[in-house]
C-alpha cells in the first residue's frame, strides 16, 4: 500500500474499477461465477497481459516470415479488404 | 507534473479516445509495416525484421491510444529511447521516479507489466491496467487478422 496518498480512495471506487477489469477479461479466464476477489482478479490480469505480450511476439515472428514470401501489393488489397470487413 | 484527481480519471473511464477506433489504428500500422519492409527487405535476418515490427506494433498502439494514458505516454518514451544512443538526459530533468513499495506482489507484478505503472496510485494503477488490456487485446486481434489474410493470399498463388 502507498504511504504516499493525498487523497482517500473509497472502497466503492476500487470495486468499480476492478469488475471493469474483470469484464475485459476473455471468458475462459473469468473464473469463478460472480465478483471475483481482488487477488485472483489481479493474478488473471498478469497472466492475461503476458500471455497478449507472446502473441504480440508470435504474431510478429509471423509475420516477419510472410513478408518476405508474400507479395506485398496484392496482399494489401486483400488485407485491408479484411479489416474493412471485421 | 502529470497529477490527475479522481474526478478526471472518472470523466476518462466511459469517454472513448476518438483516435482508437480499429481502422484508424489498423491504417497506422499497415503503414508501420510498410515501412519496416521498406527499410532493406534482403539485408536483414527476419529477427530483426521482427524485432522492428513488435515495436512498430507497441508504438502504434500507443500513439493511437494518445496522450490522454499514462500506459502510452510511457510505452513512447521507452521506444523512442533507443539504445545505444549514449545520449544522457539533463541532470535538470527531474523524473518523477518515485515507485510505490508495494507489500503486494500481485500488484508489484502489475506495476511491471503495464507501461508506466511504477509510480502510480493503486486506484490509476487499476485504471491504466484496463485500458491497457483493452488496447493490448485490439492489437493482437488486428495482427491475427492480418496474418490471416496475408497467409490466405499466400496460399492462394
Amino acid at each position: 500500500m502507498s504511504s504516499r496518498r493525498n487523497r482517500v480512495v473509497s472502497e466503492e471506487e476500487i470495486n468499480e474499477l476492478i469488475s471493469k477489469l474483470q469484464s475485459l477479461l476473455p471468458e475462459t479466464r473469468r473464473r469463478g461465477a460472480g465478483r471475483a476477489s481482488a487477488a485472483k482478479l489481479l493474478k488473471e490480469t498478469c497472466n492475461y497481459i503476458r500471455s497478449l505480450n507472446r502473441e504480440v511476439d508470435d504474431l510478429s515472428d509471423r509475420l516477419s516470415a510472410l513478408m518476405e514470401t508474400v507479395d506485398t501489393n496484392s496482399a494489401e488489397a486483400e488485407i485491408i479488404r479484411s479489416l474493412l470487413r471485421s | 507534473m502529470y497529477r490527475r484527481s479522481f474526478k478526471d480519471t472518472k470523466s476518462s473511464l466511459g469517454s472513448p479516445n476518438p483516435n482508437f477506433s480499429k481502422p484508424m489504428v489498423a491504417l497506422r500500422f499497415l503503414r508501420a509495416l510498410s515501412l519496416v519492409r521498406c527499410s532493406g527487405p534482403g539485408a536483414r535476418s527476419p529477427s530483426y525484421r521482427a524485432r522492428g515490427i513488435r515495436r512498430a506494433a507497441y508504438a502504434c498502439m500507443a500513439a493511437s491510444a494518445g496522450p490522454r494514458r499514462a500506459w502510452s505516454r510511457a510505452l513512447l518514451r521507452k521506444i523512442r529511447r533507443r539504445p545505444g544512443r549514449g545520449l544522457r538526459r539533463p541532470r535538470a530533468v527531474i523524473r518523477r521516479r518515485r515507485p510505490v513499495g508495494g507489500g503486494d506482489p500481485l500488484e508489484v507484478a502489475l506495476r511491471r507489466l503495464v507501461p508506466g505503472g511504477g509510480c502510480m496510485e493503486y486506484c490509476r494503477l487499476l485504471e491504466e491496467a484496463a485500458d491497457y488490456v483493452k488496447c493490448l487485446a485490439m492489437q493482437v486481434r488486428l495482427m491475427q487478422t492480418i496474418v490471416d489474410s496475408a497467409s490466405h493470399v499466400n496460399s492462394i498463388d
